[in-house]
């Protein structure tokens, strides 16, 4: 357990060499954050009054402090584009971005450990082939093209679905399943990998000479050894997840935090920008923190120094 | 921990089983798909003629047909042939964002492999700062910083690729200096230099030549994706995302101008893979190092 504590106390050491380097690369721009939230017309002593209130006048190193003060207090500045915080901004849209993750992974969960766990059951078989194959196809894909020609069929033509925007159920379904089509490839191959190499250990041969069926042995002595390499894949694509969520929301024009990133850069509004930066760092190194702790609950080997 | 977190990675993804069945299949289908690609890029633009931004507003949106194998966009410009100009361009970005990764990342990673081992660690914590990073969040982020165009993407699809290239180079440092000709190679006299650049990096070269494989499926795949959302290439360059870009606001009139940029995204991406995969399995015991 104290490797993780050592690690949780990184973290934080971490966050501030990230949140150091996102502040000095945003602020060695050459545009002027004031200028642009003042807009072209506006009179020089606006925008000196704007500089001075921004804090935008003081040397960057107290800029840097000022802001890890405020980041503290939960307070990342405001967007220049609406004015509003940028917390608020962000934290309207988060629930949006995490059902949709949520859901994608949900699904990448039902059919990837299940469908590995056959493969690896059934390896060499024509089904373990056609598995492995769909999931090379099914990681070589690009995202946003597997979303338009959802689209094109099941909203324009077949008008089972609505083609963009959040509401009811039914919004769900192509966005999440677009986006949960890499994580599905990833955890099925890592758990027909962890799953074939558990069969090959003595305790399972065992267990199959004693006469349960291969499906009972694996689901019930292989599958729980063969979890902790799929918790690993799960934690350490969340990066993944969050790169193929900003581009299923622009698809999908979906209201979350991937979309609201991509629109800010394309309004330079650096605020949001840094909060979104800064939050989706946090999220992954939290997220492999958590999977070094369920693997250390689950697999004694991993808790040692 | 994300030290750890990617040694375990590399760890599990050595552990990936690649293709059931024979394993040169893998290699091969791969070999083909790259060589169809190199050669279409070569000759393709000369075979097929044409200007792939002429327009032609009386033909916009033409289905597939002998004349437009893959139809027409709505300017009326051949899909087919803004295809095959497309691979070149997609051919540039591999290497651009290949050297500039490598070329920042595998100095770094020898250096940090044989430095004194405070200046080891320094490299590798900044080093995992940047891997902490969502790859197309820092992409994003360089894109925002440095303005939209397909040479900015390029350059923000290489910095979130350095750190990979930092640790596996580095590990490989590590695990040959203390071998016997290394230590000849110490007393004689060479110096650190010499020996990293001349004796060990020759020796890395095939891992390191694997992953570079094995990245260029994501190069593709993230250029594409920069491009699509109107931050890396730009109209009217035929570069593959931006033509499903365009090829969006016709859908529901037209499905072709997107469906088929799409197929060959997929066709070099899994090209790639494959190579890749089927290098690294035919050269497993070099890049189990």
């Amino acid at each position: 357990m104290s490797r993780l504590l050592r690690r949780a106390a990184a973290l934080p050491l971490i966050m501030l060499g990230v949140s150091a380097a996102v502040f000095v690369a945003i602020h060695a721009l050459p545009g002027d954050p004031a200028r642009l939230m003042a807009g072209p017309q506006a009179p020089e002593s606006t925008i000196m009054a704007l500089r001075v209130r921004l804090g935008l006048d003081q040397p960057l190193g107290a800029q840097y402090l000022h802001f890890l003060e405020r980041a503290a207090h939960g307070d990342f500045g405001i967007s220049l584009r609406d004015g509003s915080p940028v917390s608020t901004v962000i934290v309207e849209r988060l629930p949006y971005s995490l059902a949709l993750g949520g859901l994608a992974y949900l699904l990448a969960l039902l059919v990837g450990v299940p469908g590995g766990a056959f493969a690896a059951a059934r390896e060499g078989s024509w089904g373990d082939r056609l598995l492995m194959a769909a999931t090379l196809v099914g990681a070589s894909l690009a995202g946003f093209w597997v979303a338009l020609l959802g689209m094109e069929v099941f909203a324009v033509r077949l008008r089972w679905l609505p083609l963009m925007g959040a509401g009811d159920w039914r919004h769900y379904v192509l966005p999440a399943l677009v986006l949960s089509l890499l994580p599905m490839a990833m955890i099925l191959r890592m758990t027909r990998a962890g799953a074939r190499e558990v069969l090959r250990q003595d305790y399972i041969r065992t267990a199959r000479a004693k006469g349960l069926s291969p499906w009972t042995t694996i689901t019930r002595h292989a599958l729980r050894n063969a979890l902790a390499p799929v918790v690993t894949v799960v934690a350490l694509n969340l990066g993944g997840l969050i790169s193929g969520a900003v581009v299923t929301e622009t698809v999908f024009d979906w209201p979350g935090v991937g979309r609201l990133l991509v629109d800010s850069v394309r309004y330079r509004d650096y605020p949001v920008i840094q909060g979104v930066t800064l939050l989706s760092v946090l999220g992954v190194l939290l997220a492999n923190l958590l999977a070094e702790g369920v693997i250390a609950r689950f697999d004694p080997k991993a808790r040692g120094a | 921990m994300i030290t750890m977190g990617i040694q375990r990675l590399a760890r599990l993804l050595r552990r990936l089983p690649a293709l059931p069945g024979a394993k040169e299949p893998e290699l091969l289908i791969g070999a083909v798909l790259c060589g169809v690609a190199v050669l279409a890029a070569l000759f393709g633009p000369m075979l097929l003629g044409g200007d792939p931004a002429a327009q032609d507003l009386f033909h916009v949106l033409q289905p597939p047909s002998w004349s437009h194998p893959c139809g027409t966009d709505a300017f009326g410009r051949d899909i087919l042939l803004r295809l095959v100009y497309g691979l070149r361009l997609t051919i540039m970005e591999i290497a651009v964002s290949l050297v500039v990764a490598a070329g920042v990342g595998v100095p770094v990673g020898l250096c940090a492999g044989m430095a004194p081992a405070w200046l080891d660690s320094a490299i590798m914590t900044v080093s995992d700062v940047v891997f902490a990073f969502p790859g197309l969040i820092l992409a994003l982020l360089v894109v925002s910083l440095m303005g939209p165009g397909l040479f900015h993407a390029l350059l923000a699809i290489a910095a979130f690729s350095i750190p990979v290239y930092i640790r596996l180079a580095r590990n490989l440092t590590v695990s040959l200096r203390h071998s016997v000709w290394v230590e000849a190679l110490q007393v004689l006299g060479a110096s650190r230099a010499r020996i990293l650049f001349l004796h060990i990096l020759p020796n890395a070269a095939t891992p390191l030549l694997v992953q570079a494989t094995l990245s260029s499926g994501t190069v593709v795949l993230s250029a594409a994706s920069l491009s699509f959302l109107g931050l890396g290439a730009q109209p009217p360059l035929p570069e593959w995302g931006t033509m499903m870009s365009d090829g969006r606001n016709a859908l529901g009139a037209a499905f072709w101008p997107c469906l088929f940029p799409g197929l060959a995204i997929a066709a070099a991406v899994i090209g790639l893979n494959c190579l890749g995969d089927g290098l690294r399995d035919r050269f497993d015991s070099s890049s189990r190092r």
